[in-house]
């Protein structure tokens, strides 16, 4: 065979046995199916390349790239530079986890049901919640996942769905797209900026299914939604909060602030930055409302020898047993990306992870307090308390600070001028555990630097 | 003895990684905001590595043994994508970086979409969906928008065959669409007749698996795709059968509109315990500006000796974002690094050799299990998984007894218009002397069936664990474990 890395075991002698075997003089005849105009169409693609020859340009493409490994960056908006620890990667390259699939077969698959089990109670254990999904693809898709929940519980009605200007725009643009089949209003997007997420309250009606706001909201900024779950409840509503998990690590849980659905982004719990994904969707409930979750559940059993084990559950929930009735089309889970944020919590546990949150916390309050005493800076939001980001307000507009801090090495904050024409000047800066003091004074004698020129 | 819980294990007090105090002055904590306690485990690093090594211990995997699961094109992984998605340009880099940081990523995903255009035949590519099943979303989604902007506001309903994944009508409700449900003929095609009579002016299009889930070839495919075009209707094809079409047909030279590939199945991406997955989406010229971005296009034109620029490129009446970000980038290095290693030729070989390994188990175990539809298969087959002579014994029966041999069993009890249906996808990586020795697990279990068919209903015998109690996880559902003891 002249091509180079097609994993094709079959020998020559094989292969004629097998066509033999299955009635065909040759492979082309296996074929004969297809209409005869299309068949083997020749494909305009580059000479196959052997697997050291492969590795070459995939080094040289990835060379190409200048990222955050080689260059200071303040970059979060939604993805998160952490350390992830060695053995996260360890577990993740095992070929029984990475090379199985869904474990429709229990008997065989205790591994990655165990996992997810595991899994499931960690995220429980986190958010104050009931019962947690196997994942769902990233923070966006789980609150898109939410508002369908959301329409399922209230039977298709309560059309009206709130959502807070903090959350991530990308979550928000995301939920547009999923809502384009159905007759839904949703609002709030524009409100002020400057209120507090109570705010919203004037905005819930009996019409309204569910309100979703987030913790930290997209500024980095530290609400007690309690007043605003009470508010929903009263109109019949529910209160949906996407989380950044690595501030669960310090802060009160959504369930005690009376969350009925947590959804967010699992990427800080130990997956890399890796251009956006793949990464992991958060979505738990209460036990009201776990009959309506979407996605794939594992739940415990016993098996034929009286040994406790775990299976998937509930299934007729899904697409495979409800087809056009089922709420959603979701069928897989994130399942590598559940593993690793199961390694990550396991390996830093009750004290790491506490450690992980103040450590950004810190470092991220040491940021914000020394750009607040620079000359012409300041902090956006002075008063509220956040988390690991923060709105810094420039002399000069957001892009054109970048392009200069850039100039001296350093990637500068998510410029949010992009999404909100309220924030001119404004960048998000996100500073986690990675980032040293002496980066930061870095990055604080380069702001005044640059805003002089 | 069952693996503790990971809950179960540690001590107080214990911890695994350890990480640098802040070098910082400590800033006050938001005293009102704290949670009082975090109950996560407290284990060691040592301990915790152990749990999870000896959990990975307890799965099937493709690593560890043929895995013929149908529909799911259980292939083998090649290890090298699993390092060079973890290169380090690649896995640092964020995806908010200006676009003249990134142009490596950018390329990736770039000539990806050029590759997948060239192997389906279509115009253009977005890989923002995260899964097939997003992938279909954005199909159905674009298809709406399509009439939506033609100001064709009375087509309401969506045909769907009834062999089709359980996804297919459920992304179509996802979309505010009817479905209509439309029968095969007795080869296993779409009855012609039967779409015909639902294809007017209120059809917005058909979803259409090809192969189908028999692991058939759409006899007619060109017809049926006539029929909805001649009604306005476009067709959306669900790629999850790619694996028997490489080099040997192009979805689109067929007609189709658009079309979503798993590059989890064809493209060998690992399937990683039920996710990542990664469904790009193709399609048709006409549906183009629709598409789901942003998506990696050249934006400045490489001038002499240069290479181009690549940035982010909205499409013009596109129906929107489908996930935070720009897809599963990780899986799209993988399925790069598999094309450049496979070329068109490989390619074909692909699927020449995964259509070879289907024909030749289903001639091998035809004469014992139940063929309902004897055509020369694609990349999989379905047999029955019951005989008249053998009433008590059942498909799952069969997939269990499986166990025993060291296989995973065959996808059962789907596609639904088999009666115990036992999908089985052998794929191109397996070679002879493993297709044999499944041949002659399954012929011995056909044989047990009806010499001793208490073997089968009480396995699987050899493996760790037995049947689970299915019924009770439902009635007696515990979904987590009680951390607070």
């Amino acid at each position: 065979m002249s091509y180079a890395g097609s994993f094709i075991p079959h020998t020559e002698a094989e292969r004629e046995e097998m066509l033999k075997a299955a009635g065909a003089g040759s492979l082309s005849d296996l074929f004969m199916d297809v209409p005869a105009k299309h068949r083997f169409p020749k494909l305009n693609l580059p000479e196959p390349l052997t697997e050291m020859e492969a590795r070459g340009e995939l080094e040289s493409i990835s060379a190409a790239n200048e990222s955050t490994n080689e260059v200071l960056s303040f970059l979060g908006a939604g993805a998160y530079s952490h350390y992830v620890p060695a053995g996260v990667d360890t577990i993740l390259r095992r070929g029984e986890y990475y090379t199985a699939y869904t474990p429709y077969q229990p008997e065989i698959s205790q591994g990655t049901l165990q996992a997810i089990f595991e899994y499931q109670s960690l995220i429980v254990a986190l958010t104050g919640m009931d019962a947690s999904n196997a994942s769902h693809y990233d923070g966006a898709t789980a609150l898109a996942e939410a508002i369908n929940m959301s329409r399922v519980i209230h039977r298709g009605e309560r059309r009206k769905v709130i959502l807070s200007p903090g959350l991530n725009p990308q979550y928000r643009a995301t939920v547009h797209t999923y809502e384009q089949g159905f007759d839904t209003t949703l609002v709030g997007e524009d409100s002020d900026l400057n209120a507090a997420p109570d705010a919203l309250i004037e905005l819930i009606d009996e019409q309204t299914g569910i309100v979703c706001v987030a913790y930290p909201d997209f500024f980095g900024r530290i609400y007690d939604y309690s007043n605003l779950a009470a508010a929903a409840h009263a109109k019949g509503a529910l209160l949906a909060i996407s989380v950044n998990p690595t501030a669960l690590g310090l802060l009160k849980t959504p369930g005690e602030m009376g969350a009925d659905i947590v959804t967010g982004e699992g990427q800080p719990l130990g997956i890399p930055l890796s251009f956006g994904g793949p990464y992991l969707g958060i979505l738990a409930t209460k036990q009201d409302y776990v009959r309506s979750l979407a996605g794939r559940l594992v739940g415990e059993t016993v098996d034929s020898k009286g040994q406790r084990g775990y299976v998937l559950t509930l299934s007729t929930r899904e697409q495979h047993i409800k087809r056009e009735r089922a709420s959603s089309n979701i069928c897989t889970n994130q399942g590598l990306m559940m593993l690793a944020a199961t390694v990550y919590l396991s390996l830093l546990g009750k004290q790491g992870l506490k450690q992980v949150a103040e450590s950004c916390y810190h470092k991220a309050h040491y940021a914000a307090d020394a750009i607040g005493k620079l000359k012409g800076y300041k902090l956006k939001f002075p008063d509220i308390p956040f988390f690991h980001e923060f709105i810094m307000e420039s002399p000069l507009a957001a892009a054109e600070l970048n392009r200069r801090l850039l100039e001296h090495g350093i990637i500068g904050g998510y410029d949010l001028s992009l999404d909100y024409a309220a924030l001119k000047n404004c960048s998000l800066l996100a500073v986690t555990e990675v980032t040293s003091k002496e980066e930061v004074d870095f990055l604080v004698e380069t702001l005044a630097e640059v805003s002089r020129g | 003895m069952v693996e503790p819980l990971i809950y179960d294990l540690g001590a107080p007090g214990r911890r695994g990684v350890a990480f640098p105090e802040p070098d910082v002055p400590l800033a006050d904590l938001p005293a009102a905001h704290l949670r009082s306690e975090l109950p996560l485990p407290e284990v060691g690093e040592l301990e915790a590595l152990r749990h999870f090594t000896r959990l990975s211990q307890l799965n099937h995997s493709i690593l560890t043994g043929f895995y013929p699961l149908g529909s799911c094109t259980m292939k083998y992984n090649p290890v090298i994508n699993e390092d060079t998605a973890r290169f380090a340009g690649f896995a640092h880099a964020h995806p908010l970086q200006p676009i003249e940081m990134v142009q490596g990523s950018l390329a990736i995903m770039y000539h990806l979409q050029e590759w997948l255009k060239e192997i389906s035949s279509f115009a253009a590519v977005s890989l923002q969906p995260a899964a097939g099943a997003q992938g279909e979303l954005a199909g159905v989604m674009m298809i709406r928008a399509y009439h939506a902007d033609r100001g064709d506001s009375k087509r309401n309903k969506i045909l769907i065959p009834d062999s089709a994944h359980g996804t297919n009508p459920a992304t179509s409700s996802m979309s505010g669409y009817r479905v209509v449900e439309i029968k095969s003929d007795p080869r296993g095609n779409v009855d012609l007749e039967a779409l015909k009579s639902e294809c007017d002016e209120t059809l917005a299009g058909l979803m259409l698996t090809n192969p189908n889930t028999l692991g058939l070839f759409e006899e007619h495919v060109e017809q049926v795709i006539a029929a909805v075009h001649g009604a306005g209707g476009l067709v959306y094809g669900d790629g999850a059968n790619m694996n028997a079409l490489l080099g040997i047909c192009r979805p689109g030279d067929l007609g189709f509109d658009v079309l979503h590939i798993n590059l989890h199945k064809t493209f060998t991406t690992p399937h990683g315990g039920g996710g990542p997955g990664s469904g790009p989406v193709c399609v048709a010229e006409h549906l183009v500006d629709f598409l789901p971005g942003p998506i990696s296009g050249v934006v400045i034109e490489p001038t002499e000796g240069d290479a181009p620029v690549y940035g982010w490129v909205m499409p013009k009446k596109s129906i929107g974002r489908l996930k935070a970000f720009h897809g599963q980038f990780g899986m799209h290095v993988r399925a790069f690094t598999y094309i450049l290693m496979q070329g068109a030729e490989g390619l074909r070989a692909v699927s020449e050799y995964a259509v070879l390994n289907a024909n030749y188990l289903k001639e091998k175990l035809k004469g014992f299990y139940h063929l309902p539809y004897d055509r020369t298969c694609m990349h999989e087959m379905v047999l029955e998984g019951r005989w008249p002579d053998a009433p008590g014994v059942r498909a799952l029966d069969i997939a269990k007894r499986l166990m025993d041999f060291g296989f995973h069993p065959p996808t059962n009890y789907f596609p639904l218009i088999v009666h115990d249906a036992l999908m089985i996808e052998p794929t191109e990586t397996e070679d002879k002397a493993t297709l044999d020795a499944f041949v002659a697990a399954m012929l011995q279990i056909a044989e047990e069936a009806h010499s001793n068919p208490e073997l089968l209903h009480g396995a699987p015998h050899t493996t760790k664990y037995g049947r689970m109690d299915e019924v009770r996880a439902a009635r007696q559902l515990v979904l987590c474990c009680d951390f607070r003891s």
